[in-house]
């Protein structure tokens, strides 16, 4: 099966850490050890919500050498596709659920002398476990940590707490506070590393800014949290299955081809891994990339797609699938 | 006689200077001098300004590139007299530097190599460091037997200047040493080593 071997766990504890985020501890159903994993790792957690099917990508916060269970943290997005509304209103301690094995898509680069992170809201997760990593290897780093408002951020006095006020710095846009994120990365000695995962325009600010100040691209990483995007429903034709697929207005190509029974190839479901990388045979209309692993030139080109993110708009779309 | 075909070959893409770099630091080696000294247009008075040029010349063949670099008026110009003088120069310049400085090293295999120890061992990403090979093909080589290391090697098969063994020198590049592999040849009968071919004038 694509997506690698599944893991049966159930949810032993559901606690509301801010305004809109839930933390759900997972551990497994037959009260096995889950693996360790890497800081930084994800899993792509599968839901049944009344027959329906959802799965979704979650980075995971425990620590990662902590084998009895995974914390995972979920913002309830308010244009929902189904997956933080059911994780938020339908999911009760004790039920069951599928995860896959964990995979990194956005680890720590282990030659780094010093670590900074920068966070934007529930872009927070991955750095959690990053940081009980550096801070269990004696390795320097610092994090810089944006929010809307107190009510709305997570962890922060917790994080403060335990890695103190000269490593964790906060910065609440409600009391007006700027990441400085330009004087941040001026002046920091070579082998630092500065790590981003937050809204996408965070995202694309920080690594442009990291640019304009000099820094190599090899020593910035990002990780975005996609969602598919919605958008007007079409149909896709699969030439190896030799069928044709609705695409509803909420779904992705990837979701539809799975409802379809085809076990199409995918790790991340976020637009980030390229394992789901589909060549387009024929395409009539436009293809609306949405991921960020294909390059400018590849999408322009037009004969591949990343079909867990990515949408079509026009006649006939003949994927080799 | 040269085993070809191995992926960790280095691959030296030639300098780019950075225009959003705050610092530029040149390790040049004898004719590398000539892969700054090509970038004419990209050598303004600003990057100029922020450049700090490390220069060695090569060997007895090498040409003088000196007065050339100096004629740049770079912030700063230094010479040395070997290739270990201008390691520990790399070294104190890059322990005082920021994320916004970038090296480009340019020169023989060898020298390019052993920088490039210098700058990983800072913390620095070798895939975010600018290298061009110039001048001689000839190699730095590690005897996989006895561990010691010849510069300057020629020939392949050649005999390894600390423990006598016939080595034949392969594609395989350790970036941790900063030299190619070579392995004994004639093992099973020693004796039997093929003709020595200069394949890295």
């Amino acid at each position: 099966m694509s997506g690698g071997l599944a893991i049966a766990v159930r949810v032993s504890r559901i606690d509301t850490v801010a305004a809109n985020i839930k933390r759900f501890r997972l551990v497994r159903h037959d009260g096995e050890p889950l693996p360790v994993f890497s800081a930084g790792a994800h899993v792509i957690v599968t839901m049944d919500d009344d027959g329906h099917r959802r799965r979704n990508p979650y980075s995971l916060m425990s620590a990662p050498h902590d084998t009895s269970g995974y914390d995972i943290s979920v913002l309830r997005v308010a244009e929902s596709r189904g997956g933080s509304a059911f994780l938020h209103e339908k999911l009760r301690e004790g039920d069951a659920l599928t995860i896959s094995h964990p995979v990194n898509l956005f680890h720590a680069d282990k030659r780094g002398r010093k670590h900074i992170l920068l966070a934007g809201g529930i872009g927070i997760t991955p750095f959690l476990a990053m940081m009980a990593e550096f801070d269990r290897a004696n390795v320097a780093f610092e994090l810089h940590y944006a929010m809307r408002s107190r009510e709305h951020g997570a962890y922060w006095q917790e994080l403060v707490e335990r890695y103190g006020a000269h490593r964790v710095k906060l910065y609440f846009s409600a009391e007006n506070d700027v990441l400085p994120v330009a004087s941040l990365l001026h002046n920091q000695p070579l082998g630092t590393h500065a790590y981003v995962c937050g809204p996408d325009r965070m995202t694309d600010f920080v690594l442009r800014t990291a640019r304009e100040c000099g820094w190599p691209k090899s020593n910035v990483h990002s990780e975005r949290f996609l969602a598919p995007i919605s958008g007007k429903a079409f149909d896709a034709e699969l030439l190896r299955s030799g069928i044709v697929v609705r695409v509803g207005d909420h779904e992705s190509i990837l979701e539809a081809v799975e409802a379809a029974g085809i076990d199409a190839p995918y790790m991340c479901r976020g637009g980030a891994c390229g394992q789901c990388e589909t060549a387009v045979v024929a395409c009539n209309g436009v293809l609306a990339h949405h991921d960020v692993y294909l390059s400018e030139e590849e999408k322009a080109s037009g004969r591949k797609v990343m079909i867990c993110v990515s949408r079509f708009d026009g006649t006939k779309l003949s994927l080799d699938l | 006689m040269l085993v070809e075909g191995i992926k960790s070959r280095p691959v030296y893409g030639g300098f780019a200077i950075d225009p959003f770099a705050r610092r530029h630091i040149f390790a040049l080696e004898g004719e590398g001098a000539l892969a700054l000294l090509d970038q004419k247009p990209a050598l303004t008075a600003t990057m100029l300004n922020r450049s700090e040029v490390l220069y060695v010349a090569a060997g007895p063949k090498g040409l003088d590139h000196d007065l050339a670099l100096a004629a740049l008026k770079p912030d700063r110009f230094w010479q040395g007299p070997t290739i270990e003088t201008l390691l520990f120069r790399l070294r104190g310049s890059l322990s005082a530097a920021t994320m916004s400085t970038r090296l480009y090293i340019s020169g023989r295999e060898g020298f390019i190599g052993q920088c490039m120890q210098v700058a990983t061992d800072m913390g620095m990403d070798f895939s975010s460091i600018p290298t061009e090979h110039r001048g001689s093909l000839a190699r730095r080589v590690q005897c996989v037997h006895c561990k010691g290391i010849t510069d300057d090697v020629r020939t392949s098969p050649f005999k390894c200047s600390h423990c006598g063994l016939n080595l034949l020198v392969r594609d395989h590049y350790s970036r941790r040493l900063g030299a190619f592999q070579g392995v004994n040849v004639d093992a099973e009968e020693p004796g039997t080593a093929p003709q020595a071919e200069e394949l890295f004038a």
